[in-house]
């Protein structure tokens, strides 16, 4: 029997990853071959989806882009027994880009079959969800807060402290809500786990109750991910029937219920206020805090709420131990970060690997530059909110300090590219246009603000008056980062003030920006 | 309301009576059953969990995905955020708007309606869009109707 792996993940799907494993089936039963059709997740070099895998005595051999059409020419040219063909990779685990990124978070993604718990555990799946039972819920966040973990979402603020509050909240109830609403623009390691180990997540919001004693949680995925929602659900079901969720977690006291529920198309509600109120059944409309929801969270009671990739690094930290995931990483920001390659990029995907690379070194070295061959302008550095930075930002370190300091943000570790075609007044006004669209409306300087930015920077391309309506946008900015509640209308202005300051010609500037 | 009675509506929306915090999920699911939320099910949610009409309706109208009109055969989205910006989904936008598709607007035009969403997810091979739930990444027209033609043929 032979074991040909075809990816599941979206991003796979996407250039008909099913229609290949179709024609391998049917080929197969046709020529009266014994194959086995395992669909795993992702490996994340999506530039090579679908890249098809072949288990050899030598390991697993990579088949890139392959089409269904192509199907019967690569099983009689020998896809089978791993032989060579112009789309062949060789031994995928050899391949360099694999080889120098370090894989803690998706160790296991695209490695697997998602929904075999059997291959999750082979795979060292439950041991940290093991070593957590046997400890106090004070030790686990203690381990959680000496890895030096900080939320993934963006915020970056440090996951142990948070459970540390909620810990400490006396409450006949509390939750755990993961905020899978990944919805910036550039982002999809998220959905890319969720899709191709979905067990992580499921064993790191369990190990996340069991630290502060909640026995609830919700996993909140964006509706424009059916096929994350759908395996989330199986594996759900399975881990249940497993008794890995439920009465006993894993035969112990800890009792664990989780849940899936699906948000409606709200950028919005990826903030964290947002998505209680959605989870709460109503509009997401961002609540104002304090309180912090780990003290008032859902339905009022103390909730942790963490981002899928903060949840998904819990399992190896308690695994393995908060020092083996702390001695990665640089300054304060610890550990590994799933960056993400997107937009006009020659090798798009996700490669893992300890905070402190350089941006140029991610872009170019890893990323081979732009897709379409031209220079790249410009890359927009975690999703709509965050800022636009220049190639003369190429040794900017991918750290949260480091970006601070270079005035963007770190945000979901998501970089979209963009190559010298780009109009940067035109994504400036993308930036307000996706506010005013997508805000709440609970306050003003984003509800307004963002309306009359749209406005102001027209008038700005069109030369009206500049400097005063330089003046006026600046005015404006100032207003929505110091005036609103959240990110949402707070960080806009990074988008716009970072085109504006680094490409000024692109507004048809004639006057100096400040 | 297309094959649903009121009766069979309150009875899918059973297991959320009386329950506040369900107005989301409730609308969910009644847009699962009939493709859309019609006016009356707005009446039906609120009574059922026990609210007001205005709240339903404010939860209604905040979330994109509702319809208050039933859908086309083939729902289309295309994605017109950054990433996918950067990998030139402009022009695919005005050639679908050459063939009569507004995305912004959402028109529905030979069973086909094209709406514009912010993000998929698959930002590394845009442009990105979606047919009645399928993925297509580096998305062109000829791809995009390729899909939608297995679905109306």
């Amino acid at each position: 029997m032979t074991k040909v792996f075809v990816p599941m993940d979206s991003a796979a799907l996407s250039m008909g990853a099913n229609e290949v494993a179709q024609a391998i089936s049917e080929y197969a039963t046709k020529n009266g071959l014994d194959v086995t059709i395992v669909r795993n997740g992702s490996r994340g070099m999506l530039w090579l989806e679908p890249l098809v895998e072949v288990e050899t005595p030598a390991g697993r051999v990579g088949y890139a882009n392959v089409s269904a059409d192509q199907i019967p020419e690569l099983l009689s040219a020998g896809l089978l027994t791993g032989d060579s063909h112009d789309s062949c990779l060789g031994l995928v685990e050899e391949l360099e880009i694999l080889k120098n990124q370090t894989r803690i978070t998706f160790a296991r993604v695209g490695v697997i079959d998602p929904l075999s718990l059997v291959e999750y555990e082979s795979h060292g799946g439950l041991k940290g969800l093991r070593n957590a039972i046997a400890m106090s819920p004070a030790q686990v966040v203690t381990e959680v807060t000496e890895s030096g973990l900080r939320g993934r979402g963006g915020a970056g603020f440090p996951a142990g402290i948070k459970w540390n509050t909620v810990l400490n909240t006396e409450s006949d109830q509390k939750y755990i809500c993961c905020n899978a609403d990944e919805g910036d623009s550039g982002t999809f390691a998220d959905r890319m786990l969720m899709e191709g180990d979905p067990f992580t997540l499921i064993e790191g919001m369990i190990i996340a109750g069991i630290a502060v004693g909640a026995t609830e949680g919700l996993i909140y995925v964006r509706s424009e991910y059916p096929h994350a929602i759908d395996v989330l659900n199986q594996a759900i079901a399975i881990a249940n029937e497993h008794k890995i969720l439920g009465d006993s977690v894993l035969g112990s006291s800890h009792k664990f219920k989780l849940e899936v529920r699906v948000g409606a198309g709200s950028y919005v509600c990826g903030e964290e206020t947002a998505m209680l109120e959605s989870l709460e059944g109503k509009r997401g409309m961002v609540r104002a805090k304090p309180p912090i929801p780990a003290l008032v969270g859902l339905f009022g009671k103390p909730t942790v709420i963490n981002n899928v990739m903060t949840l998904a690094a819990v399992p190896m930290i308690l695994a393995d131990g908060a020092a083996s995931y702390q001695n990665f990483g640089v300054d304060r920001s610890r550990g590994t970060q799933v960056f993400q390659l997107a937009g006009n990029i020659l090798r798009g995907g996700i490669v893992e690997l300890p905070f402190g690379i350089t941006l140029g070194d991610l872009v170019d070295k890893i990323g081979g530059g732009t897709y379409s061959g031209r220079p790249i302008k410009t890359v927009q550095i975690g999703g709509p909110l965050g800022a636009y930075l220049g190639t003369d930002s190429w040794d900017v370190q991918m750290s949260y300090e480091s970006l601070a300091e270079a005035g963007g943000m770190l945000g979901h570790g998501g970089i979209v590219v963009f190559d010298d075609t780009v109009n940067m007044a035109k994504q400036a006004r993308f930036a307000m246009e996706f506010c005013a669209e997508e805000s709440c409306g609970k306050c003003t300087p984003c509800r307004i603000g963002s309306t009359r930015g749209v406005e102001v920077i027209d008038r700005i391309v069109a030369g009206e008056d500049q400097a005063k309506n330089l003046e006026l946008l600046e005015d404006l900015c100032e207003v929505m980062t110091d005036g609103s509640l959240c990110a949402m209308g707070g960080l806009t202005p990074l988008p716009v003030r970072s085109a504006l300051k680094l490409f000024p010609a692109d507004f048809g500037i004639k006057v100096e920006v400040k | 309301m297309s094959n649903y009675s009121e009766e069979s509506i309150l009875n899918f929306l059973g297991p959320y009576k009386g329950d506040a915090s369900a107005i989301l999920r409730s609308l969910q699911l009644v847009q699962e059953l009939l493709g859309y939320v019609p006016d009356s099910a707005l009446d039906l949610i609120a009574k059922n969990s026990n609210v007001s009409r205005a709240e339903v309706y404010g939860v209604f109208t905040f979330y994109s995905d509702f319809r208050s009109t039933p859908p086309a055969k083939v729902v289309v989205k295309v994605c017109v955020a950054e990433a996918c910006q950067a990998s030139g989904s402009a022009g695919l936008i005005s050639e679908l708007h050459d063939k009569g598709y507004d995305i912004h607007k959402g028109n529905i035009k030979d069973d086909i309606q094209m709406e514009q969403t912010f993000c998929l997810g698959n930002c590394a091979l845009g442009p990105s869009a979606m047919v009645n739930g399928a993925p297509i990444g580096r998305a062109t027209c000829e791809r995009i109707f390729a899909a939608t033609s297995t679905v109306t043929a």
